[in-house]
C-alpha cells in the first residue's frame, strides 16, 4: 500500500484514539490510587453529553469541554463516596455508574438527538505539521489531540518523577503504609477517582464537541469499556496506554475506511473488529503477565480501606 | 505513682480502647524517659501493640490523654504523631516492596521539592546509615532486600523523619541472634543521642538484655511498670501470664521410627517464579518432631507447600511411607495422611465468613462418612463431628452456625488443628502453629502436637522462636536461603550460637 | 469537632438484612423520585402510573410476569457466577447466543412439536450460551484473563454476529427491511398458557433458582463453588479444582443465559428480532445482587424489576418519559444496595476527632 493511504488511515487513528486517551489517562490515575471505576462508559456519556449541551448554549467549545470534564468529575463522585468512604464492592459500584450515567445521558439528551454544534476545528501546527507525514499524521489536528499529548507526558513525568506522583504509587500499592506514613488515603483516593472521572468526561466531551459535533444516544458504543481492558494493556503506565489507544484507533479507523469504501465485508464484521481486537489484546497480555515478565495491577486495587479494621 | 526524675519524654494517662465492645486497653497509663529503652510486654492480645498503636496515631483513643514534651497531644491521624516525632516500625512492615528504598523513604513527606530528587536522597540516606551503623543500599528495591535490611530501612525511615520516639514491635522475631546483638546495639547508639525507645515483646530473656525500664500488660490492664536490673524474670513471667508457668512436658523420645516422609532433591521455584528451594533433602520418621529454623523467607513456607502437594516442584522426589507422591494433585496428598497447618489461617486455612461446620468439612466433603453418593453432603453428620470437635478441643465460638471470622485467633488455630488433627494424619506440617497465641492457647496446641508425635505422627514444625524449637524438637533443621544448613540431630548438644550462624547462611561444621 | 464513624459489628439477623434491603429501595425510589421533581414531573404520579401500569390490569399483570421470567434467569446465571467471585456481565452476549442457536436450529432442522426435537433446541441453545461463558471462563482461571472485560468483549461481539445473520442470510424478506427472521412455525414455539403471553419459560424461570439452591447447599459441588467464592486460597489448599469449576460454572451460568435467550425468541417473540433483549443481561445483575445471592429470593426481585420495566413502559406513553429513566433508577437501586450493604457490617458512631477531651476521660 502506498504512503497516500497510510497517513490519512494513521491520522484518523489518532483522531479516534485520542477520546479512548483522555479515558485510559483517567482511569490509570484512579486505578494508581486503588479505585477501579468500571463506570467509565456511563461517565463519558454524561461528559459527551455535557459538553455538547454547554456547547451549545454558549457557543463556546471550550466552556463545553470544561462542563464535560466537570459533570465527568460529578458523578463519579457517587462512585468515590461509595468505593472509598463506604467501603462498598467496586465492581458493582462501577456496574451501577455504568448504568446510571447511560440511563441519565439519555433522559437529560432525549430532546437534542441528531442535533448538531460548531464545534473545535483542526488546525495544523505551525512548522511540526509542514513536516512530510509526520506532520499530517500527528500535528494536523484539534487544540485537543495536541493537549492529550502533553497529558501523557504530564503524566508520564508527574507518577514516576514527582512527589505526589510517588505517594500515588504508594497508595494504591498499600494503603496501610501509607497511611503510617502520614498520607491521606481517604482524600488522595478521592482526588484522583474525581480526577479520572472528570478526565472520563472530557473523553466524552471529545466524542460529542470535536468528533461528531451533535448528540446521539450511546454514542460512546463501548468505548468506555475499551479503554477499562486498556488500561489493563497499559499495565497502568500512561505511555503503554497511549500506544494501546492508538492501536484502538487505528482498528477502528481503519474498519471505517472499509466501511466507506465499500468492501465486500459485511458492516457488522467491521463493527465487530475493535471489541474482538480488545478481546485478542487482552487475553495476549496477561498470558505474558504470567510469564513474570510484566509487574501486576496496584496491589490494593478493588480493595476498600479503613484503618481501624484488624488484620 | 513514683515521681520522675525529669519530666517524661511521652506519658500517656488513662487510655482506653473499645473493639467490639471488649476493652483492649482499659486505664492504661504509661511513660517514657528520654534516653531510655523501655520495653512492652504481654502475651499476644494483652494490648501491647493496641496500645503502641494509640501513640502512633493509627488508632484513635476512647478516652484518656497524651501528653508528648509536656505537650497536650490529640492525634487524628499517623500524620499527627509523626508531627510530633513519634515513629512506629511495625511487626508487618509499612514498606511499600514495588518501590526502592529511597522512594520508600521520602514517603509522605512534605518538606521535599516537588520533582524528585535521587542523587541528593541516596547521599542523605548513605550519611544517616553510617552515623547509625544500620547498612542499606537507598537505590535496591524492598522486594529485593532481606527482612533484616528492610527492617533497618524501616528504622532508618523513622530517623529521617525526626523521630524522638521510636516503638518497635517484636523486632526480633524476624532476626536471627546475631543480627538481633547487632539491632541492640544501634538502638543504644540512639538512645544516646537522647531518643526514647519502646519494644514490644513478648520474650523476657531478651528485653531483660536490652531494657532499661519494663511495662507488664496484662488482659487490656498495666501490671506494673519496674527497672528491669532491679527485677527477676520470673517474677515477670509470672506477672504477663497472671500465673505460673508451667513447662510442657516432652515424654523421652522411643527409638526413631522409620522415615515416613524422605524427600530427595527437592527444587521450586517461589511466587515471583525466582528458584526458592534448592535441593532439599531429609527424611522425616515416624513419632518424632524435627523442628525447621531459619529466618522468615528462607523458603520454609515453600518447603511446606511443597509437601502438601500445594506447589508444583521443578526437580526431586518425595516419598511418602515408601511411595513416590511428586507430582500427584493436592487431593492426594491430602488422602494418604499429609496434613499442612499454614501460618495464615485467615488467608489459607480457613474460610472466615463461612460458619465451623462448613470450615470442619474443608478437608473431608468429599469422603465418607461426610459425603453421601459423590455428590451431596450430609450435613447433620458434619456439624455432629464439629460439635464433638469444638468440645475435644475447647473452642470457644458463639455457635457452630457462626461465621469463623467471629472467633478470636486462638480459637481459629484451634479449629485449624481440630480439623487437620482429627483423622490421625501421618505426616503433620505445621508452620509457626502458635504465631499470635496467647501462652494459654500455646501450651494447648504444643501438648496437641506432642500428642500426635506420641500416636506416631511424624511433624515437621517451622518455627522463628528458637525457645519454641529447642523445647518441642527431636531434632532441629536449619535452612537458609532455600539450603538446609544442617541437621542437628540432639539439639541438646548444640548451642543457640551455632544454629544463629546457620540460620545466618553458614553450614554446618561436620563434627556437631 | 464531631463527626462520624464507621464501626464494625456483628452480623445482623435475617430479618435485620431484610430491612436493609427495603430501605435501600426506598432510598432509591425517594432519589429517583428527586430526579423527576427536577426533570419536571410529578415523582407521585409517575409512580403511581408505574404500579397500575405493571399491576393494574390483566394485561399488565401477564407483562409483568412475562418480563420477570427472562430476569430471573439472566439473575440466576449472574448469581452462579457472583457466588463464585466470578464477575460474569456476559449475560447478555450469552443470552443472544442462545436465541441464535436456537433460531438457527428451527432454520435447518425442521422442529416437528416432538419432545426430541424440543431437547435438541433446547440443548443447542444451552451449548451456544454455555461455551460464550465458557470461553471467558477459560481465560480466566487459565490465564487470569480479566473476566469482566472479556464478557463485555463478548456482548458486543455476539450483538455484532447477530446483526450479520439478521441483516444478511437470515433476513425475513417479507419484513420490509427490519432485522428479524422470519416466523417460527408453530410446531416450535414452546407451550402457551392460555390466550396470555405467559411462555413455558415461566417453568424454567420458577424450577431453576430451587435447582440452583439446593445445589448450592446440598450438594459436595455447590459447596466448593461457595469455598472457592470466599477464599479461593483455602478452596486450593482443600484440593478443589479451580479452573474446573471456573469453566463449568461459567458454562452454567452462560447454558442458563442460553436457555433464557431461546424462551424469548421461541416462547415469546416466535422470531429472532434486533432488539429482542432489552438489556436482560444487566438487569441480572442488579437482581442477583438484590437477593444478597440467595437463589430461592430470585424470582421475587425479578418481579420487582420487572414491574419497574412494564411501568417504564408505560411511563412512556402516558408521561412521556424516556424509555432510559429506568435504566436510571436501576442504577440508583444498585448504587443503594451498595451503600445499604454498609451497615449490615458496620454501624454509625458520633465520635469527636483525635480522641477524647480530658474531661470525659472518666
Amino acid at each position: 500500500m502506498s504512503v497516500d493511504i497510510i497517513t490519512p488511515i494513521l491520522a484518523a487513528a489518532i483522531r479516534s484514539g485520542t477520546p479512548v486517551l483522555y479515558a485510559v489517562m483517567g482511569e490509570i490515575l484512579s486505578e494508581r490510587s486503588g479505585v477501579m471505576n468500571l463506570g467509565l462508559e456511563g461517565v463519558m456519556l454524561i461528559g459527551a453529553f455535557a459538553g455538547f449541551s454547554a456547547t451549545q448554549a454558549t457557543g463556546d467549545p471550550a466552556v463545553g469541554i470544561a462542563a464535560s470534564f466537570l459533570a465527568g468529575a460529578l458523578v463519579t463522585s457517587i462512585h468515590a463516596f461509595l468505593c472509598v468512604t463506604m467501603g462498598a464492592n467496586q465492581v458493582v459500584s462501577g456496574l451501577a455508574l455504568a448504568m446510571f450515567g447511560e440511563g441519565m445521558s439519555a433522559m437529560l439528551g432525549r430532546n437534542h438527538i441528531g442535533q448538531t454544534i460548531a464545534g473545535i476545528k483542526p488546525f495544523r501546527v505551525p512548522l511540526l505539521g509542514d513536516i512530510p507525514i509526520i506532520g499530517q499524521i500527528f500535528f494536523s489536528h484539534d487544540v485537543m489531540v495536541y493537549a492529550s499529548y502533553i497529558l501523557v507526558a504530564a503524566l508520564c513525568f508527574f507518577i514516576f518523577r514527582t512527589r505526589p506522583g510517588l505517594n500515588l504509587r504508594a497508595v494504591g500499592e498499600n494503603p496501610r503504609a501509607s497511611d503510617a506514613m502520614g498520607l491521606s488515603v481517604a482524600r488522595m483516593r478521592y482526588a484522583y477517582t474525581l480526577a479520572g472521572g472528570g478526565l472520563a468526561g472530557v473523553a466524552g466531551g471529545y466524542l460529542s464537541v470535536v468528533y461528531s459535533q451533535m448528540w446521539v444516544e450511546g454514542m460512546t458504543a463501548g468505548r468506555g469499556w475499551i479503554a477499562v481492558a486498556l488500561v489493563i494493556f497499559s499495565i497502568w503506565h500512561p505511555l503503554r496506554g497511549a500506544l494501546g489507544c492508538y492501536m484502538f484507533g487505528g482498528v477502528d479507523a481503519l474498519q471505517m475506511r472499509m466501511q466507506a469504501a465499500g468492501t465486500s465485508v459485511p458492516a457488522p464484521i467491521l463493527l465487530m473488529m475493535p471489541y474482538a481486537m480488545t478481546l485478542a489484546v487482552l487475553v495476549f497480555i496477561s498470558i505474558r503477565k504470567r510469564q513474570g515478565i510484566l509487574l501486576g495491577a496496584p496491589a490494593s486495587l478493588g480493595r476498600p480501606f479503613r484503618r481501624e479494621e484488624r488484620e | 505513682m513514683q515521681t520522675e526524675p525529669s519530666a517524661p519524654l511521652v506519658s500517656m494517662r488513662g487510655v482506653d480502647k473499645i473493639f467490639f465492645g471488649g476493652y483492649a486497653n482499659k486505664g492504661i497509663d504509661f511513660d517514657l524517659r528520654r534516653g531510655e529503652i523501655h520495653a512492652l510486654i504481654g502475651e499476644n492480645g494483652a494490648g501491647k501493640t493496641t496500645l503502641m498503636n494509640i501513640l502512633a496515631g493509627i488508632y484513635s483513643p476512647d478516652s484518656g490523654r497524651i501528653t508528648v514534651d509536656g505537650r497536650e497531644a490529640r492525634f487524628r491521624s499517623p500524620r499527627d504523631a509523626i508531627e510530633f516525632g513519634i515513629g512506629m516500625v511495625h511487626q508487618h512492615f509499612m514498606l511499600i516492596p514495588v518501590l526502592a528504598v529511597w522512594e520508600n523513604m521520602l514517603l509522605g513527606l512534605r518538606d521535599v521539592g516537588f520533582v524528585l530528587d535521587l542523587r541528593s536522597m541516596v547521599s542523605k540516606i548513605r550519611d544517616m546509615s553510617e552515623r547509625y551503623a544500620m547498612p542499606v543500599d537507598p537505590e535496591a528495591y524492598v522486594w529485593a532486600l532481606s527482612i533484616g535490611e528492610q527492617q533497618r530501612v524501616e528504622i532508618l525511615k523513622m530517623l529521617y523523619r525526626g523521630t524522638n520516639v521510636l516503638i518497635l514491635d517484636e523486632p526480633t522475631s524476624v532476626l536471627t541472634p546475631q543480627e538481633t546483638r547487632e539491632l541492640f546495639a544501634a538502638l543504644r547508639k540512639m538512645t544516646d543521642a537522647g531518643h526514647g525507645i519502646v519494644i514490644i515483646s513478648h520474650k523476657i530473656d531478651e528485653v531483660m538484655s536490652i531494657a532499661d525500664r519494663v511495662t507488664v500488660l496484662r488482659k487490656g490492664e498495666r501490671v506494673c511498670s519496674v527497672e528491669a536490673r532491679l527485677t527477676a524474670r520470673e517474677a515477670l513471667a509470672e506477672m504477663m501470664v497472671g500465673r505460673a508457668l508451667k513447662r510442657v512436658k516432652k515424654s523421652g523420645g522411643g527409638p526413631p521410627g522409620r522415615a515416613v516422609l524422605s524427600c530427595r532433591g527437592l527444587c521450586a521455584r517461589n511466587d515471583r517464579g525466582m528458584a526458592s528451594l534448592s535441593g532439599v533433602s531429609f527424611d522425616l520418621r515416624e513419632g518424632e518432631i524435627l523442628g525447621v529454623a531459619g529466618v522468615a523467607g528462607n523458603a520454609q513456607g515453600e518447603l511446606c507447600e511443597v509437601l502438601a502437594g500445594l506447589r508444583a516442584l521443578d526437580s526431586g522426589e518425595i516419598i511418602l511411607n515408601g511411595q513416590d507422591i511428586s507430582g500427584r494433585s493436592a487431593r492426594e496428598f491430602i488422602k494418604r495422611g499429609v496434613s499442612y497447618i499454614p501460618v495464615d489461617r485467615r488467608e489459607t486455612g480457613l474460610a472466615p465468613n463461612m460458619n465451623l461446620s462448613e470450615n470442619i468439612a474443608l478437608k473431608r466433603y468429599w469422603r465418607k462418612p461426610a459425603a453421601v453418593w459423590k455428590i451431596f453432603m450430609d450435613w447433620k453428620f458434619i456439624s455432629g463431628l464439629t460439635a464433638q470437635l469444638v468440645d475435644a478441643f475447647r473452642i470457644q465460638a458463639p455457635s457452630p452456625g457462626s461465621p469463623a471470622r467471629n472467633l478470636s485467633g486462638g480459637n481459629l488455630q484451634k479449629l485449624m488443628l481440630a480439623r487437620e488433627l482429627s483423622d490421625a494424619p501421618l505426616v503433620i506440617l505445621a508452620m509457626h502453629p502458635v504465631w499470635g497465641l496467647d501462652v494459654g492457647a500455646a501450651e494447648f496446641v504444643h501438648e496437641r502436637l506432642l500428642e500426635e508425635r506420641a500416636r506416631g505422627a511424624g511433624i515437621m514444625l517451622v518455627s522463628e522462636d528458637l525457645d519454641e524449637l529447642f523445647e518441642m524438637s527431636d531434632r532441629i533443621m536449619v535452612m537458609s536461603g532455600g539450603k538446609i544448613m544442617g541437621i542437628a540431630e540432639r539439639p541438646q548438644d548444640v548451642s543457640r550460637e551455632e544454629i544463629g550462624m546457620m540460620m545466618a547462611g553458614v553450614p554446618m561444621r561436620a563434627a556437631v | 469537632m464531631i463527626h462520624w464513624k464507621l464501626e464494625p459489628r456483628p452480623n445482623g439477623t435475617a430479618r435485620f438484612n431484610f430491612a436493609v434491603t427495603a430501605a435501600s429501595l426506598c432510598a432509591a425510589s425517594a432519589i429517583g423520585g428527586l430526579l423527576m421533581g427536577l426533570m419536571g414531573v410529578n415523582p407521585f404520579h409517575a409512580y403511581f402510573e408505574i404500579f397500575r401500569g405493571a399491576l393494574g390490569s390483566k394485561y399488565g399483570l401477564s407483562e409483568t410476569l412475562v418480563k420477570s421470567i427472562p430476569i430471573t434467569l439472566t439473575g440466576l446465571a449472574c448469581l452462579l457466577a457472583f457466588r463464585m467471585s466470578i464477575w460474569n456481565i456476559g449475560a447478555e452476549g450469552q443470552l443472544v447466543m442462545g436465541a441464535i442457536a436456537a433460531a438457527a436450529f428451527v432454520r435447518y432442522c425442521r422442529v416437528d412439536g416432538s419432545v426430541a426435537a424440543f431437547a435438541c433446541m433446547f440443548a443447542a441453545s444451552a451449548a451456544a450460551g454455555g461455551l460464550w461463558g465458557a470461553l471467558p471462563g477459560f481465560l480466566k482461571g487459565r490465564w487470569n484473563v480479566n473476566e469482566i472485560i472479556s464478557t463485555l468483549m463478548l456482548n458486543y461481539i455476539a450483538l455484532c454476529l447477530m446483526d450479520l445473520l439478521l441483516y444478511g442470510a437470515w433476513k425475513d424478506p417479507t419484513s420490509m427491511g427490519f432485522p428479524m427472521t422470519p416466523s417460527f412455525p408453530k410446531t416450535a414455539r414452546l407451550w402457551v398458557f392460555g390466550n396470555t403471553r405467559l411462555h413455558g419459560g415461566l417453568i424454567m424461570a420458577l424450577i431453576f433458582p430451587v435447582v440452583a439452591w439446593a445445589a448450592l447447599r446440598r450438594t459436595q459441588w455447590g459447596f466448593e463453588i461457595r469455598v472457592i467464592g470466599e477464599n479461593a486460597r483455602a478452596a486450593r489448599y482443600s484440593g478443589m479444582g479451580i479452573l474446573k469449576n471456573i469453566v463449568l460454572v461459567m458454562f452454567l451460568s452462560g447454558a442458563i443465559a442460553g436457555l433464557c435467550g431461546m424462551s424469548e425468541v421461541a416462547g415469546l417473540h416466535g422470531r429472532l428480532s434486533r432488539g429482542f433483549s432489552v438489556g436482560y443481561g444487566f438487569t441480572g445483575v442488579i437482581v442477583a445482587w438484590l437477593t444478597r445471592l440467595n437463589a430461592l429470593l430470585l424470582p421475587m426481585a425479578a418481579f420487582l424489576m420487572s414491574i419497574l420495566l412494564v411501568g417504564g413502559d408505560t411511563l412512556q406513553v402516558t408521561m412521556a418519559l424516556p424509555l432510559s429513566s429506568v435504566q436510571v433508577i436501576q442504577g440508583l437501586i444498585l448504587f443503594c444496595v451498595l451503600g445499604g450493604e454498609v451497615f449490615r457490617g458496620y454501624r454509625l458512631r458520633r465520635v469527636r476527632a483525635g480522641g477524647p477531651s480530658p474531661e470525659d476521660g472518666e
